[in-house]
This record gives structure tokens, sequence and C-alpha cells, in this order.
């Protein structure tokens, strides 16, 4: 009876035991959880899950775990996660009034200061740090810049020798070579209507440049409406060049990528995009135009405007938060695996990807592509960043600006009764 | 007593027993509560709400309802969809109709050709709508190049024609309605050609013989005997014309603008894209009361008729 009794006790003890440690692995196994919309083996998880990998193989409780979403569920989805609580360590969210949403409700953690306790602040570009706090009202650095894009008019090199062209220095000098192109059967630009975006980038070009890069932020304040002139005439350009076909026919059924197929296959000769776009002028299978003849030129400047060409339209793309309530489970850890991956993060993602990203790269590949480059020298240059049209804009207004710039760019609504509409919005949003 | 009478007084007492009937019903009952029911009353719930998880939910009254009536955007929504359902509803039903006498009046219903030609007609009711809708974008395409339709203006040498169909609001309409129409004609061709066969074929010959022949036969003979069908088909189409949804999408996104936005699509950008739940809601009740009211009109003129 007693040996029973001994061995039930003998068992039950192992039992704890063996639970023990169980639950022990499994308090310290850290997950690095990243729910994005970019598939695993491309862009930035690819970089942070190889980065990742290395540092697991010397810290065996880091755990990597990579959900994808389609970016058309991807705000739902994290609003959702947040309500609950159960936000991912990492997570792709946009940045401006969405992720200002999230900082609110102590969501999202705080980088310019863990960065700095970490010692890894100086391996961020001082210059994108400061676009992604501007547009979070300068609460702070909530957003990883995980690439970093410049924005720009690429244009065919070949068909502007052809007709005698070269770069623009002014809107005006733009617009004459957008005649110019027409008049000799080539479309002047390459623009995707069913993206909408594309065409509000053309606005904000004109009056960064009317108003200089904080226009959009006074416009939020209220110092500012965009029924003033200088936005007038921004949308009275894209309202005329739509009506001389400018666009070339049937703008609002052309998606990102037949647009940029008009581009790099010659067919039109200027292109506004952002630089995340070199991943294709890269790729010879995509670029019938060769990479030796694309160039690329800053918005122009506009009469009486006070912007210069030193400054650009930067961002970082669609950014990637960390989630304050993971973090908090395990600062010193989390915080370590941080330190290995964002050390390595810029140097990484030049040499694999030939990206661009907000991170310092120490070693610079020999062979970096040529635009790449010119992109690279093109940055080190910039004096002053601007924000896209939409970025402190809320969803509602984000779309009223969107959906009636394609009636803008075909002609059925007018430059006034545009601006008109946006301004109704941006009133709604600031009296919520 | 019969073994089998006094089953049947035992099957009474069950069924008038409500303990009896509850374990019955409950099972369907509590699905169709947690599917149905239960999301549309937390849904009503939601609409005297504004707000979103994130940042919390503030009771407002009937402010959604009030908001709604002075938005231009839902009564663009609004305008759109009944006008979409005033148009897609007859052409489907009168083109099913039609079709419909075609396969009873003109072919012979065991001949390898009707069964063909139904079938063809039939075949976009199984179609899976982005395909269609993909196909439909591909027919009226205009760049990078033209579209079939394009293409056959090209030819024609009708260059005055040729457009962006999906790139202006007014042409957009007439495709994404002639494109609902042509996927579901063929469901209703099936429904009617099923009552027209079930109209017994002496009457059909006896009304002949007394010189109904062609239109009249059609219009004092079939057209009312159909009476019933025709509302019970009404309500169909118009349920599915007045919630449309994954069609336009696919088609237009809504656009260009806002021009091809139906009230569903509407309703579901308020909710899921621009955060407003309480506001999205509302939508989703007022469009629930429309088809409501839609069906409970004419149901009463299927209830006059009978």
């Amino acid at each position: 009876m007693t040996q029973k009794v001994l061995k039930l006790a003998g068992l039950c003890f192992l039992f704890v035991f063996l639970g023990a440690l169980t639950f022990s692995a499994l308090a310290r196994e850290i997950t690095i959880h990243y729910l994005t919309v970019q598939q695993e083996n491309e862009g930035w998880p690819k970089i942070i899950k190889a980065l990742t990998e290395e540092y697991a193989a010397q810290n065996p409780n880091i755990k990597w775990k990579y959900e994808y979403v389609p970016q058309l569920d991807l705000m739902q989805r994290v609003q959702l996660l947040a309500a609950a609580d159960s936000l991912p360590l990492l997570f792709n969210y946009e940045s401006g009034a969405p992720l200002f949403e999230l900082i609110k409700a102590n969501k999202v953690l705080e980088l310019e200061s863990t960065f700095k306790n970490l010692g890894i602040y100086e391996e961020l570009n001082p210059g994108i740090v400061g676009v992604l706090k501007r547009l979070v009202n300068d609460t702070g650095l909530y957003a990883l810049p995980l690439e970093m894009n410049i924005e720009g008019f690429w244009y065919n090199k070949k068909l502007f020798a052809n007709h005698g062209l070269s770069e623009p220095q002014t809107w005006d000098e733009l617009a004459e070579i957008a005649e110019k192109l027409h008049q000799a059967g080539i479309q002047p630009f390459a623009v995707s209507g069913i993206q909408k975006w594309p065409i509000t980038r053309l606005i904000n070009g004109y009056v960064i440049r009317k108003y200089g890069t904080d226009v959009m932020s006074r416009v939020i304040k209220g110092e500012l409406k965009v029924n003033d002139a200088g936005f007038v005439e921004a949308a009275r350009w894209i309202y005329e060049w739509g009506h001389k076909d400018y666009f070339g026919p049937g703008v609002n059924t052309l998606d990102y990528g037949p647009a940029q197929d008009l581009f790099l296959q010659g067919k039109a000769a200027i292109y506004y995009m952002g630089s995340w776009a070199l991943r294709d002028f890269n790729n010879p299978e995509i670029n019938k135009i060769g990479i030796e003849n694309i160039g690329f030129f800053n918005v122009p400047l506009v009469p009486g405007g006070v912007g210069t060409l030193e400054e650009w339209n930067v961002n970082a793309g669609l950014t990637t938060s960390i989630a304050h309530a993971k973090f908090a489970e395990n600062p010193e850890a989390i915080g370590n695996w941080m330190k290995y991956v964002f050390s390595h993060y810029g140097d990484r993602a030049m040499k694999e990807l030939g990206l661009i990203t907000g991170f310092r790269v120490k070693e610079m590949p020999e062979e970096v592509p040529v635009l790449t480059k010119m992109v690279l020298e093109k940055l080190a240059t910039v004096k002053g960043g601007a924000f896209w049209f939409e970025a402190l804009f809320d969803a509602r207004t984000t779309s009223v600006a969107w959906d009636n710039a394609q009636l803008l760019a075909i002609g059925t609504m007018t430059p006034e009764e545009y601006l008109g509409e946006l301004q109704k919005a941006i009133d709604e949003q600031k009296a919520k | 007593m019969s073994l089998l009478e006094s089953g049947d007084h035992a099957m009474e007492r069950i069924l008038r027993d409500w303990k009896y009937v509850f374990f019955f019903v409950a099972p369907a009952l509590i699905l169709y509560s947690a599917l149905l029911l239960v999301p549309i009353f937390w849904s009503m719930g939601y609409s005297l709400f504004d707000g979103f998880p994130i940042s919390g939910f503030r009771f407002m009254g009937f402010g959604n309802y009030l908001r709604a009536w002075k938005d231009q955007d839902f009564l663009r929504s609004f305008w759109f969809s009944a006008k979409y359902a005033l148009v897609v509803t007859p052409g489907q039903i009168g083109l099913g109709f039609l079709l419909s006498l075609l396969y009873f009046l003109v072919l012979k219903r065991a001949s390898r050709l009707s069964v063909l030609i139904r079938t063809l007609v039939f075949f976009p009711v199984v179609l899976p709508t982005v395909a269609v809708a993909q196909m439909f974008v591909k027919l009226f395409e205009i760049t990078p190049q033209y579209g079939l339709v394009n293409a056959i203006l090209d030819v024609l040498g009708l260059d005055g024609w040729i457009r962006p169909f999906l790139g202006r609001g007014d042409t957009a309409f007439w495709v994404a309605a002639s494109m609902n129409i042509w996927t579901a004609m063929g469901f209703y061709a099936v429904l009617l050609y099923s009552g027209l066969l079930d109209i017994p074929q002496e009457l059909i010959e006896s009304a002949r013989l007394d010189g109904a022949s062609g239109w009249n036969l059609v219009r004092l003979i079939i057209t009312p005997l159909l009476r019933p069908l025709f509302i019970t088909s009404t309500i169909f189409s118009l349920n599915g014309t007045l919630k449309v949804f994954d069609q336009i999408l696919a088609l237009t996104g809504g656009g260009p603008g806002k021009s091809t936005t139906p009230l569903t699509l509407y309703m579901y950008r308020t909710a899921f894209h621009y955060n407003q739940y309480g506001y999205g809601s509302t939508i989703a009740v007022i469009l629930t009361i429309e088809c409501l009211l839609v069906t409970g009109i004419l149901s009463f003129f299927r209830q006059k008729t009978e």
C-alpha cells in the first residue's frame, strides 16, 4: 500500500515537474509575429525573417511567425485585433490619420525612445523620421521606415531626345512638353485612374510647389483651404490635361500595372511614381525601354510658388508598427531582437533587394543598379520632405479626394466642384 | 381503434404539447436566430451609435438616420440602386419571358437544339460573378488595346462611338445593367418556362381553335395565367438588384467617382473603410426596410391575384 502511494506521489511529482518545465519553456518563447500585406519571400518580411532566423540560431526562444493579409482587408483586420487587444508584435498599418487613432488608444510602441534606449537610434535616417513624426502630429515615431521612397516624374529619355525636349524646370515647361508630345501622337502621361491616387499626386505636386511642403498640414490645421486659388490652379491643370486627352483614353479603366506598362513599353512618355517602381524598372522582363532610357525629374516650379527643387515628396510606403502590449510582455528579449534586426536591416535590404530604406547602409554593395544609385544620390540632396495629398485625411475624406479625382480627370467635374466637395469633407473631418 | 388511428392521436398529442414542439423546432430556430436574427438586431443596435472598436462607441439616438437624408453620397447611392433595379428587373424578367416563350412555342421540348439553347442561356447563372465581370471589363476595354466592342466599332468605322465604356459613369451604368440582365435572364427563363409547362395543353389548343394566335395568345391566355409567377420572379429579381454588390464591385468598383455605387457598396465602405460602423449599420437597416417594403407590396398584389 505504502509502495503504491509512493509510486503515485512520484508520478504526480514527475507530471508537475514536466509541466513546470514546459510552462517555463513556453513562457520564455517569444514569437515574432508579423502581420503584413507582402509575401513572405519578398520585401520587408523576407529581410526581417532572414535576420530573425539568424538571431534565433543564437537565441532559440525566438520564433518567427508570418501572417499574410490582403491590403484591402488590412485596416479592418488591424482595428479588430486592436479592439480585442490581440495585435501581433509587428503589423502593417497606414501612417497618418489611421495610425494616429491607434496611438491615441495606446496600442503602438513609440520607437524614438525605444531605439534610443537600445542604442540604435543612429541607424535611422533623420529625414524620414521627421516625415513619419509629422504624419502623426509630432507625437513621436510610431512606424518603422522599412522602405524609403522618393516620388517624381520618370520620363522616357529617347522620346524626349527624339522631340528635342529636356527636363522641365517649371510647370509651364512641363505643360509645353506634354503638348508637344501630344501633337506628335505620343501619350504624354501614363496615369492609373483605377488606383485614383496617381491623379491626386499631380495636384499635390503643384500645391507643394505653390505653398511649400507643409501645405497639407496647414490645410488640416485650418490655416489654408483647398478651394484657395493655388489649389484651383492645380486642379485646373488636371482637368484641362484630361480634356486634352494627355492621360490617354480610358484613364479611369487603367490599373497600376497596365499604366506602368504604357510607360515601360514606350507608349507614354512621362510617369509620376515613387521609387518603389525601381523594382519593376530594374526588371528587363517588364522594362522594355531599358534602364538607360529612363530619366527622373522633380516636380517643376510653379509661378509665384514658394517651393524649391530640393524639396521632394518623400515617404516610407506602407509602414510597419510594433504593438505596445506585445513589446511590454517581454521588453528585454524583444529589445535585444530589435537591436540585432534593425542594426542589420538597411544593409541587408540594400544587398538582397536593392531596396532603399530609412535605415543606415553601412556597406554599400559594389553593384547597385544605376537607377537605384541615382535615387540614392537624389535622396542625399533632399532638403525638405512633403507628404502625399491624403496623408492627413481620414478614410472618408481620402475617398472624396480619390473618387472625385477620377471625375476631374475626365472633365465631368470642374476644379471648383472637386475642391468644394473636398473642403466640405475636410471640414466634416475636423468637426469630429 | 386501428393502430394507425392510435398513432395519429399520439402524434397529435405530441404536437399539442409545446415542450415537444420546442424540442423539434429549437435546433433550427437557434441556428436561424444566431445566423440571421441576431446580426439584424445587432445592426439595428449599432445604427443608434457612432464610432468604431478602437475609439469606442457613442450613443446618438436616431442621429444616423437623420444624417442619411442629408448625405449626398447616400442619396446618390439610393438613387443608383433604385434606377438599377428599375432597369435590370424588367430586363431580366422581360427577356427571361421571351426566352421561355421561345422554348415553349418555337422550340420542340425534347429536341437537342432546345436543350442546347436552354443550357447555353442558363450557363451564365452558374458562372462565378468575378469571372463574368472580368469578361465584361475585357469586352468593353479601350486601353491598352480595344476590347471586342470597341474593336467592332473600329472595324465598322464608327470611330465616334469608340469610348471608355467603363471609364464614364453614364455608359458604365448600362454596361453593369446589361451584364446583370445577361447573367440572370436564363434563370428567369427556366422559372417561367416551368410555369408555361403547367398550363394545360388543351387550353392553348382551344384558344388557338378560337382564333387566338401569336401576340393575342400570349397577351390574353399565357400572361394572365403566369401572373403569380411573374410576381414571384419580380420579388426575387428586385431583392437581387436592390442588393447588388459583387457584380458592381468586380466590374467598376463603384466608379468612376461614385457614379456606379449602389447602396450595398456604400454601406460596406462606410462601415469597413470609413470605420463608421454605426452609420454603416443605419444604411443596412434602411436597405432592409426598403427590401421588406418592396416585397410586402408585391406580396399584397400576389394575394390579391390569387
